[in-house]
Formats: structure tokens, sequence, C-alpha cells
């Protein structure tokens, strides 16, 4: 994908289902509305009437290029959710009427190593929900949309009960934490974990964590945040980062950390919370690569990890944990018009902590 | 390897620091203070450093009785680690003069305390870089005595009974027996005293983050001391090894006689774009500065890159190196006491040694220097048996 000159295959062109969302055309990142279209349902898909979309900061990120692989016209989105309005002869597990979700990923090549460990988010050939290169040439467009259409193996159930705006933040900012804290045992009872940052991604861990039974510490740079933590989100404590003394008294006590900040930071007083053989997830991606002195890695065995989404069967079964364990996100409904405000506000860290599109009330074709 | 000492450069502080300044601040604060050759009973001689030149000289000081659970051992052998030539120039700021460097010391059993079973008169025994930990904590509970906070290292630590202690480049060591290791028969005693430190140090990690299976593919950056170790124990687990180094010339040296399988030069962009995702583990034993994020990309999804070395400047790491493919950047020091028996009984059964250069202890201060250029295949080995003898 070039930098922002490349001129895909017209949609509307190639596609022959009309479609109509909101696309940023450049890198200011302002979005207006946009006429495409989507494939035909195809015998392996399903469609989906989008009905919420949540706004990810990696949408921020790629309407402005500032990961310099944007196509423009991008139409962002990849917390989706809505009613499944048709399905292709082969599909099984949904039905016309289903609630369904998709998350960042539509394909992969669906037989390498990483797809067959049902890890299709580090398979090399895998396909992004919105300004990636799909297998027909084309770009795809995300759920700032009215529709969607996706293979099966990429679409997630939503279980009754599971309220879908709330729910639509859970398919990227849930599996983002969900994954590691799995793969790494934080979701053993009795367990110390630490989340740093308490926005998006943070709160959604702060949940899951407690869900999962272990003890949970916050650490911000917010004192203003504590009281939220612990009251709203009910994390067991809170620190301070700036505060050398809380700090302190917190050395060796965390199994793991799941460290949720994008802006650039210091990362040596956080090792410094973990016990022996800790392990500090990285699920932000700060700009400055990480300033990592030895010392502090090797003396406790201790761990940095980087972990991305997770794979297909890890989000199913995300959201059937959250569903069972009534774990939402806490978000701010908003309607399709004031989304380049939104935009404004997630760049400042103003929301708590998510903005969800309420597409299905909200978004017409102009 | 360096435990409770702060990294000179930034504002790192393990958790006893405190206590050990407390103790500096005592030992230099003008209060008569015993010398070296009376603090414990029996005398002692060998080699230390006085300040931070690094430079040695002889040294008479003194040892310990033999307590009920002490090994007494006459030492024949000791390798020189780069750790000594760091800390006797004071490089971690954690120096205490004089300081007799040596944590792997090989030598013969000369007196066993009453409650020691495991250890008789004129047996070939091992120390490495621990002599004393709490042995009450979680982690020595666990059989890491390695990252106990308590604990006391070979050299430049403070024993439990307020003394300094000293380490290898000595006559006779008094130690724990907890802390000593036995010697099968077959492992040449100047070849396995290496192995005390460079051996567990690479060990130990291999086996933690299950880098020890056959048909997997190892990493090993840096042909040192840890590094041509790493080769051998890797080949011996049965794993494809390829060394990647900054010097094309080792190549030979590393396919031909350490029996890697593959070489990368590190600054050639072509091999190791060839090599990208191709590698479940590296272990990075280079203590040098570099560049940490070309190494990640050699590793597959969910691979893992340990550092058991330790440059000055802070690696530098662009977090996409880490996030795409789910990576691990870990860090290991040493090992316990466990991992240790286990690795040089695993070594003899193998057939492993370091390849090392026989020294006389004349010879210690040239040694030191030519490690600082990393002059050496791969390890100095002190013939402390046949040439240290009382100044």
């Amino acid at each position: 994908m070039e930098n922002g000159n490349n001129v895909a295959a017209s949609p509307e062109e190639v596609r022959r289902s009309p479609a109509f969302g909101w696309a940023a055309r450049d890198t200011s990142g302002v979005l207006s509305p946009f006429t495409f279209s989507r494939r035909k349902n195809g015998e392996n898909d399903v469609t989906i009437k989008i009905l919420y979309c949540g706004i990810c900061h990696s949408d921020l990120h790629s309407v402005k290029n500032e990961w310099q692989n944007s196509v423009y016209p991008i139409v962002p989105g990849h917390e989706i959710v809505g009613v499944v309005t048709e399905v292709g002869g082969k599909v099984d597990r949904f039905k016309v009427g289903d609630h369904a979700g998709v998350g960042c990923m539509v394909n992969s090549c669906r037989s390498c190593h990483e797809c067959a460990g049902h890890l299709e988010n580090h398979c090399p050939g895998m396909i992004f929900t919105y300004n990636s290169t799909d297998v027909d040439g084309t770009v795809t467009y995300g759920g700032y949309s009215d529709s969607v259409v996706v293979e099966e193996h990429f679409a997630v159930r939503f279980p009754a009960g599971m309220p879908l705006d709330r729910g639509a933040p859970l398919l990227c900012a849930g599996i983002t934490v969900y994954s590691p804290m799995k793969r790494f045992g934080f979701d053993v009872p009795g367990k110390h974990i630490g989340v740093v940052g308490l926005g998006g991604l943070g709160h959604v861990a702060v949940k899951f964590g407690k869900a999962f039974g272990a003890k949970v510490t916050v650490i911000s740079t917010s004192p203003s945040k504590r009281q939220e933590a612990v009251e709203r989100l009910g994390a067991d404590a809170f620190l301070v980062s700036k505060d050398p003394d809380e700090m302190k008294a917190a050395w060796g006590t965390m199994d793991g950390i799941i460290n949720t900040v994008s802006g650039n930071h210091e990362v040596t007083p956080l090792l410094s919370l973990l016990k022996t053989f800790g392990q500090m997830v990285m699920v932000g991606a700060p700009e400055k690569p990480l300033e990592i002195y030895a010392f502090p890695l090797l003396l406790g065995g201790k761990s940095i990890v980087g972990s991305a989404i997770g794979g297909m069967k890890e989000t199913q079964e995300m959201i059937d944990f959250a569903a069972e364990h009534n774990v939402t996100a806490d978000i701010e409904l908003i309607s399709m018009d004031y989304v380049n405000e939104a935009m404004e506000r997630v760049a400042k860290a103003d929301v708590r902590y998510r903005f969800v599109i309420d597409i299905g009330n909200t978004l017409s074709a102009t | 390897m360096a435990v409770g000492g702060s990294c000179s450069s930034h504002e790192y502080r393990s958790p006893h620091h405190s206590d050990r300044k407390k103790a500096m601040a005592e030992l230099g604060n003008g209060k008569k203070q015993a010398s070296p050759e009376e603090v414990h009973p029996r005398k002692a001689f060998g080699w230390a450093a006085r300040d931070k030149s690094g430079v040695l000289s002889p040294f008479a000081f003194s040892r310990r009785n033999t307590g009920a659970d002490d090994v007494t051992i006459k030492i024949l052998y000791c390798g020189i680690c780069h750790s000594d030539l760091h800390t006797a120039k004071n490089e971690w700021s954690n120096a205490i003069y004089p300081m007799v460097p040596g944590h792997e010391i090989v030598g013969v059993v000369t007196e066993v305390g009453q409650n020691v079973q495991n250890f008789k008169v004129g047996e070939k025994v091992g120390v490495g870089c621990i002599v004393n930990s709490c042995l009450s904590c979680q982690n020595c509970n666990r059989d890491y005595e390695n990252y106990c906070p308590r604990i006391i290292l070979t050299y430049n630590s403070l024993d439990v009974d307020g003394t300094m202690t000293y380490g290898g480049y000595s006559n006779m060591v008094v130690v724990n027996q907890h802390f000593v290791i036995r010697f099968p028969e077959n492992l040449p005693l100047d070849k396995g005293a290496p192995l005390l430190c460079a051996g567990i140090t690479v060990y130990s990690p291999l086996k933690e983050h299950g880098l020890d299976v056959p048909g997997k593919h190892l990493g090993v950056v840096g042909l040192g001391g840890l590094g041509h170790v790493a080769v051998k124990f890797g080949k011996a687990f049965g794993m494809k090894v390829t060394v990647i180094s900054t010097s094309a010339k080792k190549e030979k040296e590393a396919i031909e006689r350490l029996g890697a399988d593959a070489f990368l030069v590190s600054s050639n962009a072509e091999q190791m774009q060839a090599a990208m995702g191709t590698m479940d583990g590296i272990i990075n034993t280079v203590s040098a500065d570099h560049s940490i994020a070309p190494l990640a990309f050699l590793l597959k999804t969910h691979g893992k890159m340990i550092m058991v070395g330790a440059p000055e400047k802070p690696l530098q790491l662009p977090i996409f190196s880490l996030i795409l493919g789910g990576k691990t950047l870990a860090g290991s020091c040493i090992g316990g006491i466990k991992a240790t028996q286990e690795m040089i009984d695993f070594a003899a059964k193998n057939n492993i040694t370091a390849d090392i250069e026989l020294i006389p202890i004349s010879y210690l201060n040239e040694a030191m220097e030519r490690l600082t250029k990393a002059d050496v295949r791969y390890r100095f080995v002190i013939d402390i048996g046949n040439s240290l003898t009382e100044a």
C-alpha cells in the first residue's frame, strides 16, 4: 500500500451492492459522507446491517496517515455490531436476524502455520477491516458505514443479552487486552495485575481483570482518575506513576502488567513493579522507541512482550466470556455527524472511555 | 553479571542497594577496621584489585573456619568472566576495594563441616556466582536463589557476618554446602570452570523458555564466552543454531569448529532479511551497545529474545518490533543452584566444555587487557593450583 497516493480500482466499478458511510479523504483526517459499494454476499459470507461502530484510537491514526500507510478515501471502523441480513449457502454459524460483530480483520490466508494455530492476527496475509487490500484487489472499507459483507470465519456471534452498543468496543479494545491476559496466565484468580493507562483499552482491562478474579492496580499519570478507577471500575488500588513513594511501595508486587499507553513514556519504573519473572505486555504503540535498560530485565528474569489483537477463536471466546460476566465498555453514544468532533476529543483522550457511533439511527444516505 | 548493583547510567536501584550503601559508608567512615588478614581465623592469599584501575596484585587475606554446613575447597582453577572486569573497574558503581574477583571456581574439597553429607574430602567441586541467599523466600524455595533479594555473591558482596566476600582468584574458599556444585568425574576441571557462570547464564533461560526442544531454531548473538557455550548447548539440545555476529571472520570458526548450522553477519541486510521470521528464540549475549530491532525481526510469531548481556546504554526498541508477531524480550541472570548442578551434569554427559586459554596468575592483568578487546577464544582460565603462590 503506498503512502496516500495509491489509486485502487474504483469500488463502484468492482463491487455491486451500494453502500454508504463516512470517509476521510486526506491526511487532515476529516470525515464526510461517502458512497461506495460492497461485494455481493458470497457462499461463505455474512452480510451485516450495521447498528453500532466503536471509534478506536487506531481509526484516528489511520485517517491522519500517522502510520504512513493510508490509502484514501478511508472508511474507518473495526468495532462493528449489527444484525445479519443475508447468509451464504455454506454458512452454518449465522442466520438472518442474528446479532453479529466484526473486529479488526476480515480475512487471512487460512493455510499458514499461524492461521492453523488460530493466530490469524499474525498471518502474513491477514487483511484488515479497513485500509487493506482485499483478495479481489480492492480496498477494504470499515464500519463507519451502513453494512459490511464478511467471511463467516471473521464474524463474531453476539450472545443474546449482550448489549450491542456497549459490546461493540470489545471487538478491538476487548480482544486486545483479553488475548495477552489469557496467554500469560493473568486470568488466574489471585494474581496481581497492573493496568497502565485508563482509556479505552485500560478500562476494559480492569473489568476483565476483576472478572478473572485478579487483584487489579491501575497505574496512571492522572491522580484525578483514582476515584473513578477504584469506585466505579472496581480496581483494587491506584498508583500515580509520577509519585516515587507510591511506586516504590509497590515494587516487586505484580505478576503482570498490561500497558495500554500510546504516548511516549518511561517503562523502567513500571518494570520495578513486577515480581520475579513478571511480564509487561505492551498493547499500546508509542511512537518513539522504548528505552529499555538491561539490568531491570535481567535482575528478576522479567519480560516485555508485544501483543496485537487476537485470533478469531479467541475473539469469540472473549465475547462469550464478556456476556457471561457482564463485561462491557463504558461508552458515549454519538450520532454520525458528531464524528469529527469525537475524533478531536479522542486526540485529547477526552472520552469515558469509548465513543460508539449510533449508526443504525443516525447514518443516512445523503 | 551484577546483582544488587546500580546501573551506572540512570536511576535504577535494586531493592537492597540502600543496605549496601550503608555498609559501604560504614566501611569507609574512618573507624578502625580489622585488616583483611585479621577478619577471619585462616590465612588465605590471592590477587586483588585495589582501585578502579582494575589492576590486580598479590593480596593476603583470611577465610572463616569450616562451619557445620561448610565445605572448604582448595582452588585449582578459576575462569575469568567479563563481569570480573566490569566489577574490578567499578563500571557498575558498586565496587568495594580491595576486591578479589572470580566466580568460576573449581577445586578439591579439603574439609567438610559436621552437617555436610553430600561432599567428601578429595571430591572435585565448583562454586559459581552465589555463595549465599536467604533460603526462605519464595524465590529460594522454588530454586531461584539467583533472584533472592538477599543474595550474596561470591565476591564484592556483604556476607551474613558483615564481612566482604572474596572470590576465586585465590588459593581457597569456604562455602555453604548448598552452593557447592559437584563435578562429575569425566568433566575436565579447567574447561569446566567457565560453565559455572557462562554455562548457567545461557542454560537457565534456554530451559526456562522452552528453547531446548529438538528441531527448534535458536539464534545466538555474539560469539564470546557466553555465546560459544550457548552454541554448544543448543546443538546438544538438538536444535538448529544460527550465530549472529558483527564479525564475518568468525563464520568458519562458528560452523566448522563449534558446530553452528548457519551464520549471519548482522550488518548484512540481505542475510538478515532472508532470515526474518525464522527463529523460535534468540539468546543475546552481547554486552556492547547495539541495535536490537533487527534481531527481533528474526523471530517467528511469539518468538522470544533473551538478554543475558548487559549493554550500558538502554536498548532502543521500536514498539512494532515486538507487537508484530507478539514477541517477547526477556532478561535473565545466571540461574539457581539446582539448575547449575543439572547444567554441569548435562555438560558432563554431553561432553560440553568451554574453549579456554589457560594462564598462570602472573598473566592476569594482561589477560584482563585482552578481555577488554574480546581477544580470547573464548575464556581465560587461571591455573591457580600450579601458579598461585603466597607472595
